[in-house]
């Protein structure tokens, strides 16, 4: 067992006491993440408010041989940041500061608990934006991003994450500083950086990130064109890929998330269709007039419904409101909702939402589908009451189903919102036992003693051998 | 067109046993570059060979490691796409598999990705001749750590490459290079300025006194931005496919050269005509010079500094690491490669 009180002694010499926190009730709003039907408290809540203080705290922790889980804004979808009951949960609020922009080499140096819109506003003076968007951009953070290698609607013409950080500071488990990456394009020896994105907090904490900037458009235009199917929408993406348009977005919604969308934001939207496409194209002024014309067209080819062009600022925004809110506005719907999280190759979506609309059947479970369809991830929201006792455990079996249709449609189990603790049940479905030994090598690379977020990310084989069996999967 | 995979996962299991190193070889067109020159029993994985799925409208082409480059290309080409990242060749026989462990990108590399953002998924040998598959062949995948980008630029210490899926796009439908006479600290500043304009760049370098631009995009946006660009005048496609392939004059001869990856920003590192300068002042070619003086002015100007080709390949080439990282290398280089098997040596004697 843990001496707690000698810990907490220890961790208030070098945070502020009060940012040491044991009390249970200022200790509960830590308990989840955006899953909040993973729960647990942790053994201590600690705010550090400098990377040295992070870097003590660990090395305090690791002493101690304590868990530590960092957190950064809590806005996880896969239990990622739900804190370990033995462990600290190690929270990067409290380190918020934009370090400098650099306008001409168009990078930005900041701390971890930045939120990522708020990047994009210190960058606008400049002519300048981060480039990826979640859709929880105004409170999740860069360190939460990297951590989870976020994507966002603008990310088949941008990049995810990985693609737009160029140099962190990482905290190990013993509570070293290590320097990743640089200003320039690529780094001596091995690529850390690319290693680190998407590592979940299982090789380190990020104390600090610099981030490339992209030049903010000179326009950019929506076209939002409804359907009366989903084959024909899946059809106009074909059409407009094929016809070497990569748009800054291009995003899909079917019938039950168009309404439910268009109920809360009034974006628009009409609500008599079956399938939503928003095609955004962005640019200098001449190329996004050549470009609206071409994807235009190609719409109107597979009959819309409706079909909209914004030709303002506040007409696009509004036009993307609706989709942007589409994970809020389908919880209104529903007492509770499960977002799902698979990508697909995008030729087989019209066969995975049959599967996943039988599913819903045999589960007796609404599900509102939102797209990203020019990158084939797909996030089927599922619709549940928790208060119903047995409808939870259901939806999580539906969810896995789900999962494992994507890996078999020659898809894979995560795109954007992480393993966490959510889908490591999933991870044989996807991965070798050879496969996942060799993640686990690479986690003890970094951390021997397995004490940051452990029970994430990365099942053991032991747990892999017993997932195997219960769902007698063949792989 | 062979699959050779599982006789190549032999041959490393029986090394592995033997703790005998392997030396990776794909179409053998950057043997005497780039890595430190090493020994060790050779690993041909040039004949696992040819393009297993390309769908152009996923965006996403599978190949096996030893594919050439020009047959992906000219399969791409069909369907009116292209590899953004514009690999240079370097011979006939430059394969995937090699791309990829060398991470080489051309001229668009800034605007258009590197091999390592584009990859997508992988198939690799790890060092106990275990295969194993790490990504997809889908844009997006988060579950398990990244391996696959881990991979570019690892120089094949970390695994045998011996597939590759990746991201493809669309070739753009009309480009244009602008040439105007300038100095290199001019060069620089322009390069970065006009880097932040949302004007559709994918080249800039300077070389003898002038400043290269390239512009690439609809034809419409291609022509807005050469006017909004004021005077310059218009210069010879040519110029990237010899800056790519180190065709031009700075390139010829014996004396070795080095690879400067710095801040796009930095000032011109040496005075005079001595450099040549790519990736929109991100990328710094040099001749000569002493391996501590070019690692001196790299790191001053936020990069690091290789010896990319002549020179003494049996010391190290690469930048030297701070401890801890040597550190960490090491580590991971035990968990692919436990008995030390691939390309021991190549990236860094101790490594
Ligand atoms: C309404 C809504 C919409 C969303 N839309 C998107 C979307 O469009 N695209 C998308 O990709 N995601 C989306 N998400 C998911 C989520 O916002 C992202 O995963 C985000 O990156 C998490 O950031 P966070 O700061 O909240 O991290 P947290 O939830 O606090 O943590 C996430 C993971 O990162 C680790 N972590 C956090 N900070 C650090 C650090 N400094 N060092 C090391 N590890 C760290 C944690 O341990 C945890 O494993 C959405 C979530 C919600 C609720």
């Amino acid at each position: 067992m843990t001496d707690r009180v000698g810990l907490v002694g220890e961790l208030r010499a070098v945070v502020d006491p009060q940012f040491v926190i044991a009390d249970a009730e200022t200790r509960r709003p830590f308990e989840c993440d955006g899953l909040a039907i993973y729960r647990q408290m942790p053994m201590l809540v600690v705010l550090p408010g400098s990377a040295d203080e992070v870097a003590q705290v660990m090395r305090i922790c690791h002493r101690h041989n304590v868990p530590a889980v960092a957190r950064g804004a809590g806005t996880g979808l896969s239990a990622g940041a739900m804190p370990h009951g033995e462990g600290v949960l190690l929270g990067l609020s409290r380190l918020a500061a934009i370090r400098a922009i650099d306008p001409l080499a168009r990078t930005a140096r900041v701390e971890p608990g930045v939120t990522n819109l708020s990047i994009s506003q210190a960058a606008a003076p400049f002519g300048l934006y981060y480039g990826p968007d979640p859709s929880s951009q105004i409170a999740c953070t860069i360190g939460g991003n990297v951590a989870e290698n976020a994507g966002g609607v603008h990310c088949l013409k941008y990049g995810l994450t990985v693609h737009n950080v160029l140099a962190a500071k990482l905290v190990t488990v013993e509570g070293e500083i290590l320097e990743l990456g640089g200003p320039a394009q690529d780094a001596a020896g091995y690529d850390l950086m690319a290693l680190i994105t998407g590592s979940e907090g299982l090789l380190g904490v990020l104390v600090e990130v610099t981030v490339k900037l992209l030049p903010t458009p000179e326009r950019a235009q929506v076209v939002v064109a409804g359907f009366a199917t989903l084959r024909q929408a899946g059809d106009a993406v074909e059409r407009l890929i094929g016809e070497g348009i990569i748009p800054a977005g291009l995003e899909m919604m079917d019938g039950l998330a168009i309404r439910a969308a268009e109920d809360f934001a009034h974006a628009g939207y009409p609500t008599e269709a079956e399938a939503l496409l928003l095609c955004e194209v962005d640019g200098s002024a001449a190329e996004v007039a050549a470009q609206i014309a071409r994807v235009d067209r190609v719409m109107r080819s597979f009959d819309p419904l409706r079909i909209t062009v914004s030709q303002s600022e506040a007409e696009r925004a509004a036009l993307w409101k609706g989709r942007k809110s589409a994970f809020p506005a389908v919880g209104r719907i529903s007492p509770d909702y499960y977002c799902m999280d698979g990508t697909i190759p995008k030729r087989e979506l019209s066969n995975v939402l049959e599967g996943i609309a039988r599913l819903s059947r045999h589960y007796g479970l609404r599900v509102a589908n939102v797209f990203h369809a020019g990158d084939g991830n797909l996030h089927p929201l599922i619709l549940f009451d928790a208060s119903k006792p047995g409808e939870t455990e259901r939806t999580e079996e539906f969810g896995a189903r789900i999962l494992e249709l994507c890996v078999k449609a020659g898809g894979c189990i995560t795109g954007e919102h992480g393993v966490g603790l959510e889908k490591i049940r999933q991870m044989p479905a996807q991965f070798s036992d050879a496969e996942i030994a060799q993640f686990l090598a690479i986690k003890a690379a970094f951390d021997p003693t397995g004490a940051l977020n452990p029970g994430k990310g990365v099942p053991l084989l032991a747990q892999c051998r017993e997932y195997r069996a219960v769902s007698g999967a063949r792989f | 067109m062979a699959d050779l995979e599982a006789q190549l996962a032999e041959q490393v299991t029986a090394a592995a046993a033997a703790k005998r190193p392997l030396r990776i070889a794909g179409g053998a067109t950057k043997t005497a570059i780039l890595g430190r020159a090493i020994e060790g029993e050779v690993l041909a994985v040039g004949g696992h060979s040819g393009i297993v799925s390309y769908q152009p409208t996923e965006l996403v082409l599978t190949a096996r490691a030893g594919t050439p480059l020009t047959e992906i290309e000219a399969a791409l080409a069909e369907r009116g796409q292209a590899l953004s990242f514009e690999p240079p060749h370097f011979g006939a026989g430059a394969t995937l598999g090699g791309t990829l462990a060398c991470n080489l990108s051309g001229p668009a590399r800034p605007w258009g990705g590197s091999i390592r953002d584009m990859v997508l998924g992988v198939r690799l040998i790890n060092g106990q001749g275990e295969r194993l598959r790490f990504g997809g062949q889908v844009m997006k995948n988060v579950a398990g750590f990244d391996v696959s980008r881990l991979q570019a630029g690892a120089l094949g210490t970390l695994g045998v490459i011996t597939e590759v899926s990746l991201k493809v796009l669309p070739k753009p439908q009309a480009t244009m290079t602008l040439v105007e006479e300038s100095s290199d600290a001019d060069a620089i500043q322009t390069m970065n300025r006009l880097a932040g304009r949302p004007w559709p760049i994918t080249g800039a370098a300077w070389f003898d006194h002038r400043v290269h631009l390239r512009l690439a995009g609809e034809p419409e946006a291609v022509q807005a931005a050469r006017r909004e660009m004021g005077a310059m005048a218009e210069g010879d496609e040519s110029f990237w496919t010899e800056l790519r392939e180190q065709r031009l004059d700075f390139f010829r001869g014996a004396v070795p050269l080095w690879r400067l990856s710095v801040g796009s920003t930095a000032a011109p590192l040496e005075k005079g005509q001595a450099t040549l300068i790519d990736w929109g002042g991100a990328l710094r070619w040099l001749r000569g010079g002493e391996a501590a003086h070019r690692q001196d002015q790299a790191a001053k100007a936020g990069g690091h500094a290789s010896l990319f080709r002549g020179g003494d390949r049996t010391g190290e080439v690469a930048h030297p690491l701070p401890p801890a990282l040597v550190a960490v290398h090491r580590r991971l280089k035990a968990a692919l490669d436990p008995a030390g098997v691939l390309n021991p040596g190549r990236l860094y004697g101790w490594l």
